[in-house]
């Protein structure tokens, strides 16, 4: 396998190609002139140039933070009218037209451009400290991710501003999609939207993947990793094969759209429910993709104020592993009531409630986790905590629903609006709040105020059960979901009224929660470097980290790296302060996929405005097919290769070249 | 005892050496998900087909005389490739650069041969769902086959440019593993398109 041995240094470079090729890191502490030399190598240039060409992972997943959270935000008002369309009867607020692009576009922006994006917003910024490793294993490809995303979410935007944002549902199902039903440039705005995005999930996936398998400090082995690392991580993998699916279905919808193929039209043998199988192969695993990594944030942050390490380590990782292996093979429970052979219907049925036992596995942890703690009473804590409860409620009404008949009375009424929004606020939002209380003082150096901490926590959760608890009923009571409204004779007046009180409190709730991380930003009291105790690496640099995030690659002995004292599992100690000085040029180090052995020394790529060119350049692509002027569709194209030749060009400084020929 | 853990040092190669190196999981990862859409594709094909009223294919036989011959150019372009690159690993660059060539050459013949295929078709892509699969399965594939032409052309130049050694040569190798996945896809296209049908699929 490896190569014969041989040890002389970069220094030595020139003379033999063989021993250039190889180098013995040094060992060493970490000095201020080693900082102020990884400073130089690693900062980003300020300016307009450095801002559009940076690559480094905090601030890519600092701005997936800030735009998931804008959308939120979006995705909020757009709900929060059609709760004051709902809050009583015949109400005319809303046209039923109006009604359907905004359930729609709530359902999008929520599902694709909050909910994902959040998380990977937060793994970004989090995986390589945690990792105890300098940068993602692709870092322009991180940067391109990232583009693409604003892109697409721009791309979809100026269809809602433009009178054409979806308006079929999120699953938008044909024939209703098709071009006969729904004319507008709604749905090919919505198709081609997809689409592209789905490059910015893939790719992004594709670089989780690849910095898990390699980018880990020394030591840190496969059963050291943090929770939130196993729930991006299994996310990542079920993302790389499912966005195919969605994307295929989009790209085929606009052609049956567009270029009149029969993929889904009956008259030329078409098959609608492919639309549903391809969407929903695509959907079910993704719901488990945007909630597992989110669900490893409670199992990491809960322990912080618990005071002690997570109860079960081992069943939780392999229960994330397990939903998802369960969650590829439950896709039709949202297609129970078309008609499939009682035979599927009953395998994905067993499947679906099979799903409730890798979920109580984390559910039982975390209680067992305060349970045997001494918790601390923080507003993360709260909103970790919260977690716990609405998960159950909403895997209880999943549970229900995962039983046929159940869903048969059930579907397409509130009760399923009460469960996706148990299990979407319950497992994402809350989690997310709770992670932006925990590690905001990692992001920005300061600490989140604790009071308004607290109202935003009680409002928020107090607002969102007054809202979601109460549509349960709703549902049974027989309101079908997605409608504009409702008679006055079926008596659903007062329990929408409470809904929508309750959904004005929820959104007082967030934004008293904006209001604080506004505030805390440049007021908050200064952090230091790890102001809860906890235990995990990111928490050894300092609040915020320098952009080379560590000065000495640390080497990790355990899973609790700063907590081992207290502990006293092993005598063996991580070793944060000495360790590979990896500083002739932008260089990190690669380790091995399970044991994280040391492998390789890689050299990084710098700052550069290749990706955010080629997201732009698909941003004309992308116009151009939407308006089918295959001009502008053209020049999209030929930006985009030109800027792929320029990507790949081999160079110099990543070593992708051998020594120029003599 | 405490017992600190320090990482040993040992030589380390710098950067990618020869096939080893940080891009090649990207470039998996990248066939993963580009094997995983034509699995989509053909289910799609397999699934309508089979829920459909019999015939469903427009073609009970379809014609392998193009079909069959292309097939065997896009696998010699794929031994032509890996020619180049043990050419590569061996420092023959004439070798390598005329190994792009071929393989460049014979992609592009592919591309044309296809077009020919389409051309001698009765029928077009709105026909039926079959049309609309085939067009459409079979079009991506051939996409693909013009960003893999692209590809070829670039590691051509590279390789003119004398930029890839034995050690250095990354690009390379990851450029000849999309080569071989577009051609390794098209044997699952062809099987389903051109060999079920004779198998009674749809039929």
């Amino acid at each position: 396998m490896s190569p014969p041995p041989a040890t002389a240094t970069a220094a030595t470079a020139g003379s033999n190609r063989e021993q250039s090729i190889r180098r013995t890191p040094t060992i060493g502490r970490s000095t201020p002139e080693l900082r102020e030399r990884l400073q130089r190598i690693w900062e980003t240039k300020p300016g307009l140039y450095g801002w559009l060409a940076t690559v480094d992972h905090k601030e890519i997943g600092i701005r997936y933070i800030v735009t998931a959270f804008v959308m939120l935000v979006i995705g909020g008002i757009e709900a929060l009218i059609m709760r004051v369309q709902l809050a009583s009867p015949e109400q005319t607020l809303l046209s039923p037209q109006q009604y359907n692009m905004l359930f729609s576009t709530h359902g999008v922006t929520m599902i694709f451009l909050y909910a994902s994006p959040i998380l990977s917003g937060f793994s970004n910024y989090l995986w390589p400290l945690l990792f105890g490793s300098r940068d993602m294993a692709f870092p322009r490809l991180n940067a391109l991710s990232y583009w693409i995303y604003l892109a697409a979410g721009i791309f979809m935007y100026a269809g809602v501003f433009l009178g054409a944002g979806p308006n079929d549902g999120w699953f938008n199902y044909v024939p209703y999609a098709q071009f006969r039903y729904d004319p507008g440039l709604n749905i090919d705005f919505y198709s081609l939207g997809m689409v592209f995005l789905g490059v910015s999930t893939s790719v992004g996936a594709a670089n989780f993947i690849v910095t898990l398998l390699r980018m880990r400090a020394p030591g840190m082995s496969i059963n050291r990793l943090p929770i939130i690392i196993w729930g991006t991580a299994t996310a990542s993998f079920a993302n790389l094969l499912i966005v195919p699916a969605v994307s295929l279905a989009f790209f085929l919808l606009w052609l049956d759209r567009q270029f009149h193929t029969q993929f889904f039209q009956v008259p030329g043998g078409g098959q609608p429910l492919l639309w549903q199988h391809l969407f929903w192969m695509f959907g079910h695993p993704w719901v488990y993709a945007i909630v597992l990594p989110a669900m490893g944030m409670v199992s990491d942050g809960l322990p912080v104020f618990c005071r002690r390490p997570l109860v079960g380590y081992a069943p939780v990782a392999l229960a994330t592993v397990a939903t998802m292996l369960l969650g590829f093979g439950v896709w039709v429970h949202h297609m129970f009531a078309t008609g499939l052979p009682g035979l599927s219907l009953a395998f994905f049925s067993a499947a679906s409630i099979l799903i409730a036992v890798p979920s109580a596995v984390s559910v039982f942890s975390w209680i067992a986790t305060i349970w045997l703690g001494r918790p601390v009473i923080t507003a993360a804590f709260l909103f970790f905590a919260s977690t716990i409860i609405l998960f159950v409620i909403g895997g209880v009404s999943g549970f229900m629903t995962a039983s046929v008949p159940a869903d048969w009375e059930l579907t397409d009424t509130y009760f399923i609006v009460a469960h996706l929004h148990y299990v979407l606020l319950g497992i994402n939002v809350f989690p997310v709040m709770g992670a932006t209380h925990f590690w905001f003082p990692k992001f920005t150096g300061r600490i989140m105020d604790e009071r308004l901490g607290r109202w935003s926590f009680w409002m928020t959760f107090i607002g969102f059960n007054v809202a979601f608890l109460p549509m349960h009923l709703t549902g049974l009571w027989g309101m079908p979901r997605r409608v504009y409204t409702y008679p006055v004779e079926m008596g659903l007046g007062p329990i929408n009224m409470v809904s929508t009180v309750g959904s004005f409190l929820l959104a007082i709730g967030f934004l008293l929660f904006f209001i604080n991380v506004l505030r805390s930003r440049t007021r908050g009291v200064a952090a230091g470097d790890n102001p809860w105790d906890a235990y995990t690496l990111e928490w050894s640099t300092s609040s915020p980290p320098p952009p080379y995030n560590f000065a000495v690659i640390p080497t990790v002995a355990s899973r609790h790296m700063l907590w081992e004292e207290q502990l006293g599992e092993s005598n063996e100690r991580s070793n944060l302060e000495e360790g590979f000085i990896l500083d002739h040029g932008k260089e990190a180090l690669a380790t091995s996929a399970l044991d994280a052995e040391p492998q390789r020394i890689l050299h990084m790529p710098g700052d550069t405005i290749i990706p955010f060119v080629l997201a732009a350049g698909m941003l004309v692509l992308f116009s151009g097919l939407l308006l089918r002027n295959w001009p502008i569709t053209a020049i999209g194209a030929v930006i985009c290769a030109a800027d792929l030749v320029a990507w790949f060009w081999p160079r110099m400084s990543l070593l992708e070249r051998g020594p120029a020929h003599g | 005892m405490v017992e600190l853990a320090t990482a040993t040092p040992t030589p380390l190669p710098v950067g990618p050496v020869r096939d080893h190196g940080i891009g090649r999981g990207g470039m998996f990862a990248l066939i993963a998900s580009e094997a995983a859409l034509f699995g989509y594709l053909l289910f799609s094909y397999y699934y309508t087909g089979a829920s459909a009223p019999t015939p469903w294919v427009l073609e009970a036989h379809p014609a392998l005389k193009l079909a069959l011959p292309n097939t065997l150019i896009l696998l010699l372009s794929s031994v032509a490739i890996w020619f180049a690159e043990r050419a590569t690993r061996r420092e023959e660059r004439a070798k390598a650069v005329i190994g792009c060539g071929i393989a460049f050459v014979l992609g592009t013949i592919f591309v044309v041969i296809q077009m020919f295929e389409w051309k001698a078709k009765t029928y077009g892509v709105a026909k039926s769902s079959y049309a609309s699969l085939y067009y459409i399965t079979t079009g991506l594939h051939v996409a693909h086959v013009v960003v893999g032409l692209a590809v070829l052309a670039m590691l051509f130049v590279w390789t003119w440019l004398g930029y890839f050694t034995p050690t250095r040569r990354i690009v390379f190798t990851n450029g000849s593993y999309y080569w071989h996945f577009v051609d390794a896809v098209w044997l699952a296209v062809f099987t389903t398109y051109y060999i079920t049908p004779y198998l009674g699929f749809g039929t």
